[in-house]
């Protein structure tokens, strides 16, 4: 009765048309690249600007810098005192913040779709304007402090993921953690905070996104009378990071902090990230993901802990498949309490091989595809969330191509390519193993 | 016949015109529902709302409408967790089941083409739930983990604490997902018994944002809910808050200490809220161009972050705020509050500040309603308050209406700096109980 239930609602679905917002995009002379993302529900505009650089491209003994400089553009430029840029936009009813990636640091403004230009004079102002003090950085160095204090500090699963990454890129700089080992962070200075600014914030290193009631003419104008008139920088280099060599050697790691409650095992593999051209590995992966760890109670990790064997109170599967370099797959299992760590672990080797011997439920197949179609549906609804995947698309690597021949491959995708993938992947001595434990765990 | 009812709210801030076109209906069997018909997109919010919460639970049963919730998803009528959730991925649908102290909401999310399906599955829900053990015992253990995680869990600890200084016995002290104690000895009769006190017709309000008109919601929602028992829904018992001026230290081993502090507030019907809400917004409420922000850490460098907020319960209001800062270097954020405190006490805000504070309130507010899913949760919230669609119309109006008078008033009537307790959770240097 109920497999002839999904039989006919996985039939009946139409859904022929990819759903697909309405994009524009251009290049100003400068090289600085320009996507318009329109959406006319509601008289509103998001005003972002991505820079093309982002923790992972900090020089060795100052790792914290492009996000304490993300912190520092809030403060004085040429034309605006500091904190002035936030009180405009507040003044004017919008809201305004920033973010920091190892790939990329961006800047946005969401406000009224009259105040474009506004937001435009000052962000194109502070592109290349900012006058920093000595002041200010003592005092926003003790800021960033108490945010690595807050996030990562109080926080043992925070220290844990620290750690796992440190001990997955051997050579690359996502190793770092993007705030900052506390004691180079404490050591940031001035001279930092500028040549990290005269390298990196220029035109042709910079995104805008414009999304929401505006129309590409607009922004064409708009753009090109504020950015436009800023030199390219012509020391902007291309990103060369250091990669990462063939791993050898699985590693295992166990992190003990008294302030665990919940013990859970970890295992991370390094995988292949979305590259310009070739994503079809990477959307395999998305399935992957999905299919082993993304329903509690229909995947296979889920299926096989949470409900056979009832040993795990959560499990998971994840990978982000954007980044500009390699990127990670990964496992987590949550024990219940008289289960060990290393049952944990075993339960959830076993159902991997098991999954790996016996391929992938066509039904679970069906509906992944079903959702992720569904899921485009619902995305129009975020116009947010579309400016995101495109600026940080477009600064990890991608083309506005890429971004839109995304959801016509995921739909591609076969249980073949994505059982090909798993074997790319589950690659033992390229993965790190991670238990959190709390100290009286041990041995348990 | 379905009475429906149109209104045309529109948001004139002088920046942004932003038109909401509500509609208010009843469906032939009686149920109240707004309604805003946005077909661009082929997809509908459905926001349903039971007033009604976890602060229902009897005393020795705090928990039960959690873990209730929790068990939801986890199986009705001939489906199994693993059948329920199957279904629900082949429609791709979404379904949020949340409670609070106070209400319990559900979050619906689905695509035209799979309306009726997906309203079938969740009406299994609302009406056939299983609540079978062996669910009961796996959701049980979930929420077990997280009690134990809050307990480690600066933030949480220094929540709970906090509510049980201010509220004691009464459910409101102690936290919604229970306790180790009253969790192990729920029985799946108590589970039942938390839906039907929470699943009542009279209880609800509902919105709908999407690919969908008011002609065909009506009908719809007479199907999905037509069947719950009729009831008012109840309410929760009255309590005294009991918080006075202090400080609370709970030890933890941590870098850095939080806090969170506050006293008594001012009613969502007050007719000084207004003027209560942008003192809020001055003092702590907006980021870092607030009071607390630039004196703690645009001027100090002593936190990441540190805000205020007013909090209005069915039975209390409070106005607090939250902060965290290194262990040797709370004491002074503590004291920079406190003098803050008194300082707009006594003299209030300038003029200048409550200009800025209004025109941000007023351009911030259509902003608000940019999605189907956060529309349909405005409305929902608004038709609980018991506001009609026009007050969408003199929001603003009444922020503007505000004078520097009224809010200096105020502020001295709101803001008591001897009854400002901190609870603070780590290891504070230099700190000492009050």
């Amino acid at each position: 009765m109920l497999i002839r239930f999904f039989t006919v609602l996985g039939l009946c679905l139409p859904l022929q048309a990819l759903a697909q917002a309405k994009v524009s995009e251009f290049m100003l002379d400068n090289g600085m690249q320009v996507v318009v993302v329109e959406d006319h529900r509601a008289p509103v505009v998001v005003h972002m600007v991505w820079y093309k650089v982002g923790a992972a491209d900090e020089a060795p003994g100052k790792s914290g810098i492009a996000h304490f400089l993300e912190h520092l553009m809030f403060k004085k430029t040429k034309n605006l005192a500091s904190g002035e840029l936030s009180d405009t936009v507040a003044a004017n009813g919008g809201s305004d913040n920033a973010f920091t990636n190892q790939d990329y640091t961006g800047y946005y403004q969401r406000v009224a779709a009259d105040r474009l230009e506004l937001m435009m004079r000052m962000e194109a102002d502070r592109m290349t304007g900012l006058q920093l003090s000595v002041d200010d950085i003592a005092t926003e160095r003790d800021v960033v402090i108490e945010e690595r204090n807050q996030r990562t500090e109080s926080s043992p699963g925070a220290l844990f993921n620290e750690q796992r990454q440190a001990a997955m890129y051997m050579n690359h700089n996502y190793g770092v953690p993007v705030i900052g080992w506390m004691h180079e962070m404490e050591n940031l200075n001035f001279d930092d905070a500028v040549a990290f600014y005269k390298l990196h914030y220029a035109p042709n290193n910079a995104i805008l996104v414009v999304a929401g009631d505006v129309t590409p003419g607009q922004v064409k104008t708009l753009s090109e009378q504020y950015y436009g008139v800023i030199p390219a920088n012509p020391k902007v280099q291309p990103r060369l990071r250091t990669q990462e060599p063939p791993h050898r050697s699985e590693r295992r790691m166990t992190y003990y902090d008294e302030r665990v409650a919940q013990p859970y095992v970890s295992r991370s593999y390094l995988a292949p990230e979305r590259d310009s051209g070739d994503q079809k590995t990477a959307a395999a992966l998305v399935y992957l993901a999905e299919i082993l760890g993304g329903s509690g109670a229909t995947s296979v990790l889920g299926k096989a802990l949470q409900f056979d064997t009832q040993q795990a109170i959560y499990t998971s599967a994840y990978y982000g498949g954007t980044s500009l370099d390699d990127t990670t797959f990964g496992l987590i299992a949550v024990p219940v309490p008289d289960v060990t760590l290393q049952q944990v672990e075993d339960a959830m080797d076993d159902a991997i091989a098991k999954f790996m011997a016996t391929g992938i439920d066509l039904q679970i197949f069906k509906r992944i595809k079903v959702q992720m179609r569904a899921s485009e549906i619902y995305a129009m609804d975020n116009v947010v969330g579309i400016a995101n995947r495109y600026g940080a698309a477009l600064t990890q690597g991608l083309t506005i191509a890429d971004v839109q021949d995304w959801p016509r491959i995921l739909q591609a995708v076969t249980t073949d390519e994505v059982m090909t993938a798993a074997r790319l992947v589950f690659n033992q001595k390229a993965s790190v193993t991670g238990w959190l434990m709390g100290m009286q765990e041990d041995l348990k | 016949m379905i009475r429906i009812l149109a209104a045309l709210a529109i948001l004139c801030t002088g920046s942004v015109q932003a038109e909401i076109k509500i509609k208010t209906l009843i469906s032939p069997g009686g149920i109240a529902a707004w309604v805003v018909e946005e077909p661009s997109i082929p997809f509908t919010a459905l926001e349903i709302m039971f007033s009604g919460g976890a602060a229902l639970d009897p005393a020795d049963k705090r928990g039960a409408a959690y873990l209730m919730t929790g068990l939801l998803e986890e199986g009705s009528g001939d489906m199994d967790a693993q059948a329920f959730a199957a279904a629900q991925e082949a429609l791709a649908a979404s379904f949020g089941f949340n409670v609070y102290d106070d209400t319990l909401t559900i979050s619906v999310r689905f695509l035209t083409e799979n309306r009726a399906e997906t309203l079938a599955l969740l009406k299994n829900v609302l009406t056939q739930p299983r609540f079978d053990l062996e669910a009961i015992e796996r959701v049980r253990k979930q929420v077990l983990s997280i009690l134990a995680s809050d307990a480690q869990d600066p933030d949480s600890v220094a929540g709970a604490t906090w509510s049980q200084l201010a509220f004691g016995e009464h459910s409101y002290g102690k936290p919604r997902e229970g306790t180790e104690a009253s969790i192990v000895a729920l029985t799946r009769e108590d589970i039942i018994a938390a839906h039907q006190r929470l699943f009542v017709r009279d209880a609800l309000s509902v919105s709908a944002v999407g690919d969908i008109s008011a002609v065909d919601l009506g009908p719809m929602l007479d199907d999905l809910l037509g069947d719950l028992p009729a009831g008012k829904g109840l309410k929760t018992t009255a309590v005294d808050f009991a918080i006075e001026g202090g400080l609370t230290i709970v030890d933890m081993p941590t870098p850095q200490s939080v806090a969170l502090f506050g006293h008594a507030g001012i009613d969502r019907d007050h007719p000084d809220f207004f003027a209560a809400y942008i003192l809020n917004t001055i003092l702590g409420g907006r980021g870092v161009e607030s009071r607390l922000s630039e004196e703690v850490r645009e001027k100090r460098g002593l936190t990441y972050g540190v805000s205020t907020f007013l909090v209005g319960k069915e039975e209390a209001n409070m106005l607090m705020g939250q902060v965290a800062s290194a262990n040797d270097r709370i004491g002074e954020v503590i004291a920079v509050i406190r003098h803050e405190w008194i300082k707009m006490a006594r003299d209030g805000v300038t003029e200048a500040e409550l200009t800025d504070a209004q025109t941000y309130l007023t351009g911030a507010y259509p902003l608000r309603f940019d999605g189907n899913a956060k529309i349909a949760n405005i409305l929902v919230g608004m038709q609980r308050q018991g506001l009609s669609t026009s007050y969408i119309n003199t929001r603003n109006d009444r922020i503007n209406a505000v004078t520097l008078n009224k809010i200096n008033r105020l502020a001295t009537e709101l803001l008591k700096p001897e009854a400002l307790h901190f609870v603070v959770v780590g290891q504070p240097k230099g700190l000492n109980e009050e």
